[in-house]
Order: C-alpha cells, then sequence, then structure tokens
C-alpha cells in the first residue's frame, strides 16, 4: 500500500506585525548568552495527510489555508508538497 | 425588544449576558445554541465571551463556521444589531464582519481587571445612551485582546469615527500605562463602518449592578434598547 502524501502548511506573522512572542524568545536567548541572533519570529505549521486527490488538491489546500489555517489579516502561510 | 445570546461549545459569559439583558436591563433574551439556524426572531445578537471552540488554532476562528453564523451573517448584512463582546469580538473579526485582529496581548499574560473606557462618540447605536468623552469602569477578561491593523486601516477606523472604546487613565487620558495588552492607539471597541455591528474587549455585561463593582456595562445595552426602539418608532411613521 502506498502511503499517503502530505502537505505541510507554514503560518507566520506578516512582516511588521509585532510578534510578543518571538520578542520574548528573543530576550531569553539574549539573557543565555546567545548575542548571534538579531530577532527571532515564531509560526506554526500543520500536517496535512491527503486521502484522496481529485486532480485539484492544491486549489483544496489553498482554500483551507485561506479560510481556517490562517488569518489572512495578519499572517501568511506557505504550503510543501511531499509525495 | 428581543435578543438573542449565541452558545458555542466553550462560551461562558452567555449566563452573564443572559442574566444582564433580562434581570437587569428587563428585556427579552433567548439562547441561541450554535448548532441551530433559527434566530427566533431576535432584533440584536450578542456573540458572548468565553473560549469558544477551546479557543484552538486561533481564538474565535473555528466558531466562524457554527451553523448559527450563517444566520448571524446574513442579520448582520441587513442592518441587523450583533454586538461581540471578547471572545465575540474575535469572532466577528475572524469572520470579517470587522476588521482587524486580535493578537496576543503584548505583554503575553492574560489580563483581568477593571479598566476606564473613554466613550469616543455617542452617535454610536451602542452609545447613544452615554455622552462623548464620559468614562466607563468595565472590566476585562482576556489573552488575546491586543487589536492589531495596518496603519492606513487603522487610520480609516479613526476616520470614520469607528473606534467607540478607548482605554484611558484616571484623567481620561489614552496613555500606554492605560493600556492593558498593547492595542493600536488604545482601542477597546470598534463598529462596522454601517455602525450596526460592535465588537468590545471588555465586559459590559459584568458590570450591571454597583454590587458587582461598577453599573457602567448597562449603559451599552441601554443605548442599543434606545437606538433599537427609535428605529422601530421611526419605521412605523
Amino acid at each position: 500500500m502506498s502511503q499517503n502524501s502530505r502537505a505541510v502548511v507554514y503560518v507566520r506573522l506578516k512582516d511588521g506585525v509585532l510578534d510578543p512572542q518571538g520578542v520574548t524568545i528573543h530576550k531569553a536567548l539574549t539573557q543565555m548568552g546567545y548575542d548571534e541572533f538579531a530577532s527571532v519570529r515564531t509560526g506554526r505549521f500543520f500536517e496535512l495527510e491527503i486521502k484522496s486527490d481529485s486532480g485539484d488538491i492544491d486549489r483544496k489546500i489553498e482554500e483551507v489555508c485561506a479560510k481556517l489555517l490562517a488569518n489572512p489579516v495578519i499572517e501568511r502561510y506557505t504550503v510543501e508538497r511531499t509525495k | 425588544m428581543k435578543f438573542g445570546v449565541v452558545t458555542f461549545p466553550g462560551s461562558n459569559c452567555d449566563y452573564d449576558a443572559y442574566a444582564a439583558l433580562k434581570f437587569i436591563l428587563k428585556e427579552e433574551v433567548e439562547f441561541l445554541w450554535h448548532k441551530s439556524e433559527d434566530l427566533l426572531g431576535c432584533d440584536a445578537i450578542v456573540l458572548p465571551g468565553g473560549f469558544s471552540y477551546g479557543d484552538y488554532l486561533r481564538a474565535g476562528a473555528i466558531a466562524k463556521f457554527s451553523p448559527i453564523m450563517n444566520k448571524v451573517l446574513k442579520f448582520a448584512a441587513s442592518g441587523g444589531i450583533v454586538m461581540g463582546i471578547c471572545n465575540g469580538f474575535q469572532v466577528l473579526t475572524e469572520c470579517g464582519l470587522l476588521p482587524g485582529a486580535l493578537m496576543r496581548n503584548e505583554h503575553l499574560r492574560f489580563s483581568c481587571k477593571f479598566v476606564r473606557l473613554r466613550v469616543e462618540t455617542s452617535s454610536s447605536i451602542f452609545t447613544r445612551a452615554c455622552s462623548r468623552g464620559e468614562i466607563l469602569k468595565i472590566p476585562i477578561a482576556h489573552n488575546e485582546g491586543n487589536y492589531y491593523h495596518f496603519d492606513d486601516d487603522i487610520k480609516r477606523l479613526e476616520d470614520n469615527g469607528q473606534v467607540v472604546f478607548r482605554y484611558v487613565d484616571a484623567a481620561g487620558e489614552a496613555t500606554r500605562q492605560a493600556n492593558p495588552n498593547g492595542s493600536l492607539n488604545n482601542i477597546a471597541g470598534i463598529t462596522n463602518e454601517q455602525g450596526n455591528i460592535l465588537g468590545m474587549m471588555p465586559h459590559p455585561e459584568r458590570s450591571v449592578e454597583p454590587i458587582l463593582g461598577s453599573a457602567d456595562g448597562l449603559r451599552v445595552f441601554e443605548s442599543v434598547r434606545a437606538s433599537f426602539s427609535s428605529t422601530v418608532t421611526a419605521g412605523r411613521t
């Protein structure tokens, strides 16, 4: 049986949108002595396991990103497909 | 006048809103279950505070797909009065009825305390029983109340008079210190452009009697009632 293919969706805050968690993590790193990093931005990812593909799966993935996984007002997303 | 209070799984201020409207404002109220598709003829809809769908994914993100929300969207589009309180505000931004987004509090902590709100306009449906510049004492209780939008959009909100409430200090100034969550321009509540939809992070339903520490929240509900009665009267003439 072949393994289902997957899509990984990365959701990040748009550039310019303040990320208080990233700022706090960056402060912690600096306090820990890691001066190498200028900033930290947080985000999240979703792994979608694809059960059936009627040929328009890329469009469907775009749809769920825009409708649910990301909030297009403040976030952007990228999709990686693994066969 | 009949209010409808929506209950999503995880709503926890639905009974507070119900009690405030029924026993203090003394108006008719119905609970509207999230799976229902019937607004039961309500004249104004309240999306209450809480943690709809456990705040999974993002606060308010999943509630927008509840069956009841289809009806709320149609009701709002036809000019119906909708008010989202706290989580309800988050739901309204997520479903696009209100502009912008509510992000995590800047200091990353849950904020639960009384705040002072300056009424920025008295011509809104939701503030007509108040005067402009008046200060209301109403509590907040949230983790994602940090209102965000892009500069041009914020400017449009301000220019259109859509900012209804702002966090201020005792002197009535919108200072950084008076801002409990990092909200841009100390924004605590906004309406849509048409003015029939309100989102506010503070909880007016938790401050409707002096024994609760303040009765100022009642002014918001009284405003809604006054606005509604005047439209009904206008409709009859």
